[in-house]
């Protein structure tokens, strides 16, 4: 419950941080942060704020390494990394639940080579995959999310085609089949959504996952645009000042908190993930041990 | 089926995923259309297109895409990786000479994730659900969700900045072999190893669980055994196989953390490599590192595979 509370929270702050214009209309006009993200305070609203200043009343984190918002770039930048969080997932579940199901239903040679393909993806590490699309093709939003997807649905299909095995058997399955139903009426209304729930669980996780994978390709410097705040990419451009900052001084605040947002929502949807997992159970099904980080 | 056909069938299976594994590598790089040439000139107005083609050739990169496979996966059967463009450095010789940092990394990563959650999987088992199990919980999930890179900029924040034990940069000039190079090993260590010990604990815990509630142990306990040996030399025996099913996955998340781990201490391995290669678009040096990590997982793979079957004969009759 608290990590629903807390996936909730960030994402409504990131939507409502500033209000969202479409074509000269308004959508959304309301704007929680401050500041824009990219407003550079001393070039007008507040002659006084410099670089790198420290967390005060004013700008509850600091200023960035431009004199920027560091809070309203925080609250902002969720907008990236969680929109990307959830449209890889939506993506790739659907794909791999299609797949999977396909896989399992027609078994055979059919199978043998399409879980040959799923093992070939399992070779390489997500993020190494993510880092050469982005390289290759440019980093840009859409960029990204078709990088995380190019070969991210893998692991949702093998999950699912597994659930599949077992589903195929049950009676129902086979009393649709006797009753001349089409195969593709059958994966599609009787197998795919009996495989629902684990594939919740691993969608969960995998959202988390996406959200470290889009943040680590921000800070390599592969992610949007220098400048923009994203949680990663702000991260990559405090990094080499956060040894020597300006006047000597460490600014802590620059590093600490656009990471600690990063942690608390990747922290907050795998709490959600565990609580769907023992609800439902599925612990047989051994997901949620995928390592850390990215 | 015996042990010995077993590994046999195991290793004929990973020939067309080792084909597969090629076919991404190449892929990957040859997404866009025009090649690297094209790639590194377009904005160069002193390479005419004379000049464009005589590079070309040298590389191999004149013919059509599938000739340009075939002549790449050849050279690579032999051991040729190809050259750096911008230094005309062997490509091989290079992943030679980093390797070993990388490795270091990894084999401290994982030393680190067993010594920390072996003892809290033992823990967890016998005081479920005190509180002592809920904390330890909490800090396995805490693992997971925690960026490694970010991780990593704390532990330097923390270790070096504010405690001043660690320089900032390990010295490059020692070699790896130097036993100060154990110190410097710590962090980049720790940033690795928080997730596969993460990883580690939450299977652990899973899994001791369960073979507590088995039969044997109530067996073991019947005949007078104390507690401690029924834990230490039944379930956690029984538990730890569990953990070799995990081995594939947390070495390829190590491998992949070894990326950011290695850019964020600066550490000379091939995670680093591989970012530098990127960001110069050297396309043989990527291929070269994409190759070596899809083959070094595909036999990390195996080795678990064969160790689990050791371990446990009834998975060879699946």
């Amino acid at each position: 419950m608290l990590g629903v509370a807390v996936v909730l929270l960030m994402s409504l702050a990131a939507i409502f941080a500033r209000p969202i214009v479409v074509a000269g209309i308004p959508i959304q006009p309301f704007g929680l942060a401050p500041h824009d993200p990219g407003t550079i305070l001393y070039l007008g609203a507040d002659p006084s704020a410099g670089i790198y200043d420290p967390p005060s009343t004013d700008y509850p984190m600091g200023t960035d390494n431009s004199g920027r918002d560091l809070f309203s770039r925080v609250v902002y930048g969720g907008r990236y990394s969680i929109s990307i969080g959830f449209i890889v997932i939506a993506i790739n579940g659907t794909i791999g639940a299609v797949y999977g199901a396909v896989s399992g239903y027609y078994g055979g040679w059919v199978d043998e080579i399409m879980m040959r393909i799923v093992d070939t993806i399992f070779a390489f590490p997500f993020l190494i995959l993510a880092l050469i699309i982005v390289a290759v093709l440019g980093s840009s939003y859409w960029n990204l999310v078709l990088a995380f997807t190019l070969f991210g649905w893998a692991g949702y299909g093998r999950l699912v085609r597994g659930e599949v095995l077992s589903i195929k058997e049950n009676e129902y399955v086979l009393a649709a089949k006797a009753l001349g139903a089409k195969d593709r009426t059958v994966i599609f209304k009787h197998i795919i959504p009996n495989a629902m729930p684990p594939l919740l669980v691993l969608a969960t996780l995998g959202i988390g996952t996406t959200v470290i994978g889009v943040a680590a390709l921000g800070f390599l410097g592969l992610g949007l645009g220098p400048g923009t705040a994203e949680w990663g990419t702000m991260l990559d451009a405090t990094r080499e000042t956060l040894i020597q900052g300006p006047e000597g001084q460490i600014p802590w605040w620059a590093t600490v908190f656009p990471g600690g947002a990063i942690f608390l929502f990747v922290m907050a949807m795998n709490l959600i993930g565990d609580g769907v997992n023992d609800a439902l159970d599925a612990q047989e099904t051994g997901i949620g041990s995928q390592g850390g980080g990215a | 089926m015996s042990l010995r056909r077993f590994i046999l069938n195991r290793i004929l299976a990973i020939i067309p995923i080792l084909f597969g594994v090629s076919l991404i590598t190449f892929g990957l790089v040859h997404l866009t259309p025009g090649d690297p040439v094209s790639q590194m000139f377009a904005l160069n107005p002193d390479v005419g297109p004379n000049e464009e083609a005589q590079i070309r050739a040298e590389y191999g990169l004149d013919g059509s895409i599938t000739d340009q496979y075939i002549t790449w996966i050849t050279n690579v059967m032999t051991g040729d990786f190809g050259q750096v463009i911008s230094t005309n450095r062997d490509v091989g010789s290079i992943i030679v000479a980093r390797l070993p940092a990388t490795i270091a990394l990894g084999v401290f990563g994982w030393a680190f994730g067993l010594a920390i959650a072996i003892p809290a999987g033992i823990y967890a088992a016998v005081h479920k659900n005190e509180l002592g199990d809920d904390v330890s919980r909490f800090l396995a999930l805490s693992g997971i969700s925690i960026p490694n890179f970010w991780l990593g900029l704390i532990l330097i924040l923390v270790g070096s900045l504010w405690l001043g034990l660690w320089p900032v940069l390990a010295p490059s000039r020692l070699p790896l072999y130097h036993p100060s190079m154990l110190w410097y090993l710590i962090l980049p260590g720790l940033t690795i190893g928080t997730g596969a010990a993460a990883g580690i604990m939450r299977v652990m815990r899973t899994s001791m669980g369960e073979e507590m509630n088995k039969e044997y142990v109530t067996a073991a306990r019947a005949k007078g055994l104390p507690e401690r040996q029924v834990v230490l030399k039944h379930v956690l025996r029984n538990s730890l196989i569990s953990v070799v099913t995990l081995a594939a996955t947390l070495t390829a998340g190590i491998v992949s953390g070894s990326v950011v781990v290695e850019v964020v201490f600066n550490w000379p391995g091939l995670g680093r490599e591989l970012i530098n290669a990127i960001n110069g678009r050297e396309v043989n040096m990527i291929m070269a590192i994409t190759l070596f990590t899809g083959v070094f997982i595909i036999l990390a793979n195996l080795l678990a595979d064969i160790l689990y079957a050791v371990l446990d004969p009834r998975i060879r009759y699946d």
